[in-house]
């Protein structure tokens, strides 16, 4: 193996060329990223970015120092349109293509949209800055989807004084993702913080004036959020004969074909933990996804068998949670209660623990579950 | 090689706590973590670059290296 490509250079994407070069890969090693930015880092941008805590400065995964250790063949602001799996090469939109032994597909996911313009998204670090920009005391802004990354939004702009309305089509927000319960509680802690929060609400469009509900109804808004989940970035592999089902899928070894590996958001893959293929968009996967994908692709052969972890920051509230909640019948809180904002709650599929989540608790105490999680496997 | 840390930087995910438990721990309270050596023997390097590699805030950093 003389040359890897990656392509998608955010975390990723850099985790699989520092691992690469950390087992002793000498050849080139081409990163391909079509953000103009280096590697950044996106969880603080709904966060510490948006109440504007931080500078965008802060957001660097790794230093310049720390890049050029790595080597690279960096090619940032170019876009991977294409790729020849039987000729081993990427097509790249600058007219050239770059040949590979070894692929690393890491080109995330961008935000889902809705009919309409004018509206603010929520992926890069330009967005959250071009967000920000728009929020001052008394804006009315109107968020379309109360999954963590609208309620995190929703909890900064409250912190900054704007009106916020939160429109959710589902009953209850979360609800498939933490179950009802929970998902009933974080309502409350947006409600209690002044959140305008509305469910069962389908939206028709977005228009200069605000977000038009499918009745007809307008919702007036000085600035429009949608948060409505997202879409792999597969489109560019969509002629190269790899399986392409909401992300590009690959085995309990993160192989979607010859040579060829996916990690973080774009990958589907086989969790043997679990027993069952998924797709995760959490920041602690893409790390130890590119990990998993660059020994694999080095041919050390290990099924990728992580129990997710992700967390969400909500007014003074932290949540951290194990394991794939989405797969549960059943939830028990069997530490502290939701009325005291203080809770560990259990997620059971039949008998099986297949995942924890802590709100307002120390976060040490959801680690036994972690175990729990695994040995149940 | 040496030990660096962001603190305010630390989400409290504990990933460097389980895979270097001898260089890591998190603060009971509130999950932050706190380095226990900052200087780890041989021995732990592996480890300890792997949780740097692994942390979800990069506010792990190995100087010396
Ligand atoms: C605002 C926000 C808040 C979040 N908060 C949390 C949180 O609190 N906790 C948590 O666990 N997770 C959180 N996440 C999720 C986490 O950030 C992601 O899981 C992580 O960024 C995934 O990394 P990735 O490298 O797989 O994909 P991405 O970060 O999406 O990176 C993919 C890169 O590839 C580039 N690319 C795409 N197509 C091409 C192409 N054809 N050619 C070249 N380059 C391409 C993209 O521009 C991008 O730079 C948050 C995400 C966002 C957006
Ligand atoms: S892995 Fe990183 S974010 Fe998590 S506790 Fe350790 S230092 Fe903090």
């Amino acid at each position: 193996m003389n040359r890897i490509v990656v392509a998608g250079a955010s975390a990723a994407g850099l985790t699989a060329c520092e691992t690469l070069r950390r087992e002793g890969f000498e050849g080139t090693l081409t990163l391909i990223g079509d953000e103009l930015s280096l590697p950044y880092d996106r969880p603080p941008l709904s966060k510490q970015i948006l109440s504007s805590q931080w500078e965008p400065e802060r957001l660097m995964l790794r230093t310049e120092a720390q890049l050029a250790a790595l080597d690279l063949d960096f090619r940032l602001g170019v876009r991977a349109t294409g790729l020849d799996v039987a000729a081993r090469t990427v097509r790249l939109d600058d007219g050239t293509a770059v040949s590979y032994d070894g692929l690393i597909v890491a080109t995330g996911v961008r935000p889902r949209a809705l009919a309409g313009s004018g509206a603010h998204f929520l992926r890069t670090v330009g967005d959250a800055l071009e967000l920000r920009k728009c929020l001052r005391p008394g804006t009315r802004l109107t968020i379309v989807g109360a999954g963590f990354l609208g309620a995190e939004s929703a909890a900064v702009a409250r912190g900054i004084g704007c009106e916020v309305v939160l429109l959710e089509p589902a009953p209850v927000p979360l609800a498939h993702a933490v179950g009802v319960e929970v998902g009933r509680f974080l309502s409350e802690i947006h409600r209690s913080a002044g959140v305008d929060l509305r469910t069962g609400v389908a939206v028709s469009e977005v228009v200069d004036e605000g977000v038009v509900l499918a009745g007809g109804e307008l919702v007036a808004s000085d600035e429009v959020l949608v948060a409505v989940g997202s879409v792999p970035n597969t489109e560019w592999l969509a002629d190269s004969g790899l399986e392409i089902g909401d992300g590009l899928v690959g085995d309990a070894f993160c192989r979607a074909g010859p040579d060829i590996y996916a990690a973080g958001d774009v990958a589907r893959w086989h969790n043997p933990v679990f027993g069952e293929s998924m797709r995760i968009e959490h920041r602690t996967n893409a790390a130890e996804q590119g990990m998993a994908a660059a020994r694999n692709l080095l041919g050390a052969g290990k099924p990728f068998a992580p129990v997710p972890y992700f967390w969400s920051d909500q007014y003074d509230l932290k949540i951290h949670a194990y394991g794939y909640l989405r797969g549960h019948e059943e939830v028990e809180i069997v530490d502290g209660a939701l009325a005291e904002r203080r809770f560990l709650a259990v997620y059971r599929r039949g008998s099986r623990v297949v995942g924890a989540l802590a709100a307002g608790m120390p976060p040490k105490a959801i680690r036994p579950w972690r175990q729990a999680i695994l040995a149940a496997s | 090689m040496r030990v660096e840390f962001d603190e305010p930087k630390c989400v409290a995910a504990g990933q460097c706590a389980m895979i270097a438990p001898a260089v890591f721990d998190q603060r009971d309270e509130d999950g932050v973590a706190i380095v226990l050596d900052a200087t780890p023997p041989e021995e732990e390097h592996d480890a300890v670059r792997e949780a740097a590699a692994v942390c979800p805030a990069a506010a792990i950093r190995l100087a010396g290296e």
